[in-house]
């Protein structure tokens, strides 16, 4: 009886070896990526390569964690990016990112699993982060550093209570309209430099080319569980070229109702293009048809020539099919959304803000470097990315639109405002806000009623 | 150390050893209740194998389930009491998703078990009986997210002016008439969802209910054609009652199901449109508003929903052993 349970247990342990060795098989070619890149660089010996990083000091033998959102082949890219860092200076950098990181990182953190920093794509939680005291402030020199390679507006969204604790790694803009040049070649029409322009260029196309299938704008709000958000940010860039960055830090930060007489104009002005059913929606339908598009989709229609106009941010670019040219002289490119006058030029932007939970040496000297112009550079070389880094160099930029971003960012005249639904409370940001806009251009309710409805759920 | 707890491979190793111990530990354990003689045998053995699952039960179901309950009454952080504010604010302003709910739990059983029901008669002891079968019960072995991403391509709705791609609005073009917004116009936009769910569960309850109708005795069947019974006085009267057994677990299973069904409103509409359902709004105050009171509110709300047919539905089953 003894040996045949014996025998049993013998047998199913061998079993989960068995098991274990398969997952184990599996779970490396997941990860393979990653291990490659630090196995590939030197191998930990310092070389002559190492001169640039020897301010930061050595630390061999530490291990900085990372948790990000930051996944696949750009995750791969970013840990391309600090190779050389980590070789040259002897920390070991984890880099474990995960597609549900924002509900994961308060489990982690209230757990005290806290990593040792975290990239955060929304500003928003760095303040959850403050409040519960979890967050270190920036170490002196990575300080030093974020004060000399940013601008203001890019700094206020990593501060709480004027303390720094994050840092903008990369960021894009939001106020682009996409176009075709090609089209406007042979149509002969001008990138509109203020709002009014912009009109009357609508007025225009509406005129040559309006039928019932080609408009001269395309939108699209739908985006699965998010439906609603592409709505929001077109709202937000009206409310910067109608009311102005001051009144939107006011209605972001809640000091106005967010039924305030200048949002519901900003809305009305969306509603100018958006309920206009002699201006939308190209190739899809009428004006409600936004609410059930989904937004890629919509800007799509501008290479099919059904519209000429499409507001995206600058990530638009990943969703165009492979092949397309891209470019000033392309089938499809960008131009600034403009605002009332050629000198006003806010500029909607949103980017991740990386953030440490320890303030050991290797931490802070790792934030220190990716602070830093060089690392900047050295990401945006290996492509898909752009650094609001004021140091960054635009012509390492991967692409016609990233250096057209860049160009935005390094702006004097440019005045930078975050995405606002992202700093709003997440029952506002993530949810009535894109629903209350959704109903808007489903044509449920009045620019009035929606923004009345918002302000409600306002906890 | 820093291999097991920070990289991905360490993690796993580390939690299938921890695995494998325990199974060990418990394994030897069982070894050496083995030795023991006498009456605290079965009482040590009992306690050996059943106290794990009694334990993971306690730890993984009713710890939560109290837990919820108790983060019901508490605010959005669970730090301060405040009584049944969550519960008013659902009954206040989660009205339409209550509604919906309701028009899901009875519309969902009804239509899959009626035409699982149909179905199952009509292709009973034909010939083509398994492809028919077959072909129903493919729906089944897709999940509810990619049943909303193929469903939502069917309902697709372009303007009149363009070329429809969606497959329901093309033949309605075709037909003459104008496209139909199957998703956006409310109150319908939800019966249409619903449909979505009947299309997944009509195959579950045509499987059941086909192998009840076969296990009917044919001397029943067989002695009322001999009094004379037509097709329509056979169904009603021997088939129906003969089957009502099965018929109330099919019911009642797909109704549980669909009172926790909320990934075809998120993929299909977002929630928009009115179409937003308990379990819907559940996900969202407690994962992307961060709201534990209300969100664990609307738990409980669900849960005492599915109680009262979890019970039915037990003790339905036992009645079918019993019979057996």
């Amino acid at each position: 009886m003894t040996t045949i349970t014996m025998r049993r247990a013998g047998a199913s342990i061998a079993g989960g070896l068995v098991a274990v060795l398969a997952l184990a098989g599996c779970a490396g070619d997941d990860l393979g990526g990653g291990s490659g890149d630090k196995g590939g660089t030197g191998g930990g010996e310092p070389s002559a390569d190492c001169a640039p990083y020897e301010d930061y000091g050595t630390f061999d033998g530490e291990t900085v964690t990372i948790s990000s959102t930051i996944e696949g082949t750009e995750g791969e890219m970013l840990e391309q990016s600090w190779a050389d860092f980590a070789n040259c200076t002897g920390i070991t950098i984890e880099h474990n990112p995960s597609n549900d990181f924002e509900s994961q990182i308060f489990v982690q953190v209230e757990g005290g699993n806290a990593p040792d920093l975290a990239i955060f794509p929304q500003p928003g939680l760095l303040g959850r982060m403050v409040e519960g005291d979890y967050l270190k402030p920036l170490g002196d020199d990575a300080l030093a550093a974020a004060q000399a390679n940013y601008g203001e507006d890019w700094l206020s969204y990593g501060q709480i209570d004027g303390t720094q604790y994050g840092i903008p790694i990369q960021g894009s803009a939001k106020s682009f309209v996409w176009y075709s040049p090609s089209v406007f070649e042979e149509n002969g029409y001008e990138i509109p430099t203020t709002w009014d322009e912009m009109m009357a260029l609508t007025d225009q196309i509406s005129a040559d080319h309006g039928s019932d299938s080609v408009k001269p704008w395309c939108s699209g709000i739908e985006s699965g569980g998010a439906t609603g958000w592409p709505a929001t940010d077109f709202m937000e860039d009206m409310v910067l070229r109608e009311a102005g960055p001051d009144v939107y830090d006011q209605w972001v930060s809640h000091e106005i109702p967010f039924d305030d007489p200048q949002i519901v104009a900003s809305l009305e002005r969306a509603g100018s293009i958006l309920q206009n059913e002699d201006y939308v929606n190209g190739g899809i339908g009428d004006s409600r048809s936004i609410a059930t598009t989904p937004w890629a989709d919509a800007g799509l229609q501008v290479l099919d020539g059904n519209c000429f106009l499409f507001r995206a941010a600058s990530f638009f670019e990943a969703q165009l099919p492979e092949g397309t040219n891209v470019g000033p002289d392309g089938d499809i490119f960008a131009f600034y959304l403009p605002a009332d006058t050629a000198d006003e030029k806010p500029l909607l932007i949103a980017g991740d803000y990386l953030a440490p939970f320890s303030d050991s040496p290797a931490v802070q000297a790792f934030e220190a470097y990716m602070a830093s112009p060089e690392w900047a550079n050295t990401r945006m070389e290996i492509g898909g990315m752009v650094s609001p880094n004021s140091g960054a160099d635009a012509t390492k930029a991967s692409s016609d639109v990233l250096r057209l971003t860049i160009d935005l960012f390094q702006d004097e005249d440019a005045t930078a405002r975050f995405d606002g639904s992202d700093l709003m409370p997440s029952q506002v940001g993530a949810g009535s806000f894109w629903s209350e806009l959704t109903n808007w251009i489903d044509g449920q309710e009045s620019a009035e009623e929606a923004l009345a409805k918002v302000e409600s759920s306002w906890p | 150390m820093g291999f097991f707890l920070y990289s991905k491979n360490g993690q796993l190793i580390l939690a299938v050893l921890a695995f494998l111990a325990v199974l060990a530990a418990l394994l030897l354990l069982a070894t050496a209740v083995d030795r023991v003689r006498g009456r605290k045998q079965t009482f040590l053995m009992a306690a050996v194998f059943g106290g794990p699952a009694l334990l993971l039960l306690a730890v993984g179901l009713i710890y939560p389930a109290i837990r919820t309950m108790w983060m019901s009454f508490m605010d959005k952080r669970s730090d301060e009491f405040v009584g049944f504010d969550n519960y008013a604010y659902l009954f206040h302003d989660g009205l339409q998703a209550l509604g919906n709910s309701l028009l899901w739990v009875v519309l969902v059983p009804l239509g899959s078990t009626v035409i699982g029901l149909v179905y199952s008669v009509l292709i009973d002891k034909s010939r083509f009986e398994k492809v028919a079968k077959s072909l129903l019960f493919l729906p089944m072995a897709i999940s509810f997210v990619g049943a909303g991403i193929i469903w939502k391509f069917v309902y697709e709705y372009r303007g009149a002016a363009q070329d429809q791609i969606g497959l329901l609005n093309a033949l309605i073009t075709q037909l003459g008439f104008e496209p139909v917004r199957f998703l956006q116009d409310a109150p319908w936009n939800t019966v249409f969802l619903i449909v979505v769910m009947v299309w997944i569960q009509a195959g579950f309850a045509m499987v059941v209910l086909s192998a009840a109708i076969k296990a009917v005795p044919t001397d029943i069947i067989e002695a009322a054609k001999l009094d004379g019974a037509n097709a329509w006085q056979l169904f009603t009267r021997i088939t129906i009652p003969s089957i009502r057994p099965s018929l109330v677990v099919v019911l009642t299973t797909i109704c549980i199901a669909t009172l926790k069904v909320f990934d075809i409103t998120q993929t299909m509409t977002g929630a928009e449109f009115k179409t937003q359902v308990l379990a819907n709004e559940m996900y969202d105050w407690s994962f992307t508003y961060g709201d534990n009171g209300i969100g664990s509110a609307m738990a409980v709300v669900i849960f005492l929903l599915v109680v009262p047919v979890v019970i039915y539905n037990v003790r339905q089953m036992n009645k079918n052993k019993a019979v057996r």
